[in-house]
């Protein structure tokens, strides 16, 4: 209960801290929405030439980008920067401050940033989503929205761990910022459904970098795809990568001798 | 001035051989555009029974892998630079030198270039492989694509130069260089290639010098152009690289005039 707090407070000073620059907030908009345009211009490209797209229609496809820039926020908002930081701190030393702390480590640094402008996303998505899914059908069931909900948070959840688990490698060869490069490209191939990339490639998004379970399974849940397999499959892949990154994270920590001395 | 050439570029060669992995990270990352592009595309042309925009799934393999190089070529001097440059103080030191900055730049970047066409060899034979590309070039698309590949990167390079400069009057200035990215990608046969798009975009995109630092060179390479276009674009690129030079000298005639330092 205390990590929630501690969450929450971490949350409220960062927030307030960025409340203060609003013209950002306008920037965000202003380049939100230029990515917005970019990917209905790609989207509306595919469909002059084509009615599904590997059995996917067109509403259907706009729910998958909802959910992808909603996901992309989320990311952006709450983890990248917490990512960042750990990064930055590993390179300078300076993660001596967050391991001296009475709570645990790892929920400490993962909670210490958010970046609240980025939200902006968040709620572009959302508003994109909600469109698309009115366009295919007229209502949503509770089952369907509770889906919906619990799959973007285990895709969520899995996203951290791949990220923590990549940041933690810095306690081993210290230059990793390129890894968002990296992950920024390959995260962009969750705009289209998985199912329409090769074999090989789909794998590598599934269970490499789970873009498949970050972005098109909750699009799946809204598209009345999902089966009630594909989302235990999902929790129990959650489970195992949260047992897992917690792994890597005490080993890493072992490796990490500061920068103070 | 040739010296100057020859040791900044080999300096730019020795020091991003050191940073291969970072480099390696980077370039990866940028390969998962082309292949989302390629994969979404290859799916539609089959599903159109073979061919789209006069494109076969094996004609967008070869477009997208073209792709990669011709965007590696195309890496130049980011607008963003500028803000770190001004902002530290960093161009004071620059302003010191007999020479215009640019000539580092552009002799900083020549350079890269050679790393990044020889890391990018084994990058393409993967995707070859992988992706199995109908290409089979002309001779004169061959020396049609060497000379635009580096066409290309001038037109892009002073044309982004000039951008910077922009930070010399004002300090918000990512939101006008998306917007300008953004047209960017849209017009320049990045997105997908040209034919793809509706007739009037097409047209607009030849007014544009987005296309000729891009599309044009990958036409070339895959051996869609005749030789008179070939030569028009080669032209186009002229243009623009002088057009760009001639924007870049003015504008920083006006700019250095506006630019107080800041620190040391």
């Amino acid at each position: 209960m205390s990590l929630i707090r501690l969450a929450w407070a971490f949350f409220r000073i960062g927030a307030m801290n960025d409340l203060q620059y609003r013209v950002n907030f306008f920037v965000q908009v202003f380049q939100s929405g230029l990515a917005l345009a970019t990917g209905l211009v790609g989207l509306s490209l595919v469909f002059d030439h084509t009615s599904t797209l590997g059995g996917w229609t067109r509403y259907e496809l706009l729910a998958v980008m909802g959910v992808h820039i909603l996901m992309g926020g989320l990311i952006r908002t709450a983890i990248q920067p917490n990512m960042e930081r750990l990064m930055a701190d590993v390179q300078e030393g300076t993660l001596d401050y967050a391991l001296t702390k009475p709570a645990d480590s790892q929920t400490l640094v993962s909670v210490r940033e958010v970046r609240i402008w980025q939200s902006v996303d968040i709620v572009m998505g959302s508003i994109i989503l909600i469109f698309a899914v009115a366009q295919i059908q007229t209502g949503v069931g509770i089952g369907q929205a509770l889906a919906f909900a619990s799959a973007l948070l285990l895709g969520a959840l899995m996203i951290y761990c791949f990220w923590l688990m990549l940041t933690t490698g810095a306690f081993w060869v210290i230059r990793m910022e390129n890894i968002i490069e990296l992950f920024q490209g390959v995260y962009q191939a969750g705009r289209w459904p998985v199912g329409v990339y090769p074999d090989w490639l789909r794998t590598g998004l599934t269970f490499l970098v789970p873009v498949a379970f970050a972005v098109t399974v909750p699009a799946e849940a809204v598209t009345s795809r999902l089966t009630p397999n594909t989302l235990l499959g999902a929790a129990l892949l959650a489970a195992l990568l949260m047992a897992l990154t917690r792994f890597v994270w005490r080993r890493g920590l072992r490796r990490y001798s500061g920068a103070s001395a | 001035m040739l010296d100057l050439y020859r040791g900044s570029m080999r300096l730019s060669i020795l020091e991003n051989f050191q940073y291969r992995v970072a480099n390696y990270f980077y370039m990866i990352g940028m390969i998962a555009e082309p292949v989302i592009y390629l994969v979404v595309w290859s799916t539609v042309a089959r599903a159109q029974g073979g061919s789209v925009g006069g494109y076969t799934p094996g004609e967008f393999a070869a477009y997208y892998i073209v792709w990669t190089l011709v965007r590696n070529m195309n890496i130049v001097l980011t607008p963003y630079a500028w803000e770190f440059r001004i902002q530290r103080g960093r161009l004071s030191g620059e302003l010191m030198r007999p020479v215009h900055p640019a000539h580092f730049d552009l002799a900083f970047f020549v350079g890269w270039k050679f790393v990044v066409i020889i890391m990018w060899l084994p990058i393409a034979a993967l995707l070859i492989l992988f992706f199995q590309p109908t290409l089979d070039p002309t001779p004169g698309g061959a020396i049609g694509f060497f000379i635009a590949l580096w066409g290309g990167f001038l037109v892009r390079f002073f044309l982004l130069w000039a951008l910077g400069l922009i930070t010399f009057w004002t300090t918000r200035v990512s939101a006008l260089f998306e917007l300008y990215f953004t047209v960017e990608l849209l017009f320049s046969g990045r997105l997908v290639p040209l034919s793809l798009m509706p007739g009037w975009a097409q047209q607009l995109a030849g007014w544009l010098p987005f296309k000729w630092a891009f599309g044009f060179p990958i036409e070339t390479a895959l051996g869609r152009l005749t030789s008179q276009e070939i030569v028009t674009g080669l032209g186009m690129q002229a243009v623009w690289t002088l057009a760009g030079l001639a924007i870049v000298s003015v504008v920083w005639r006006a700019a250095i005039r506006r630019f107080s330092a800041v620190g040391n």
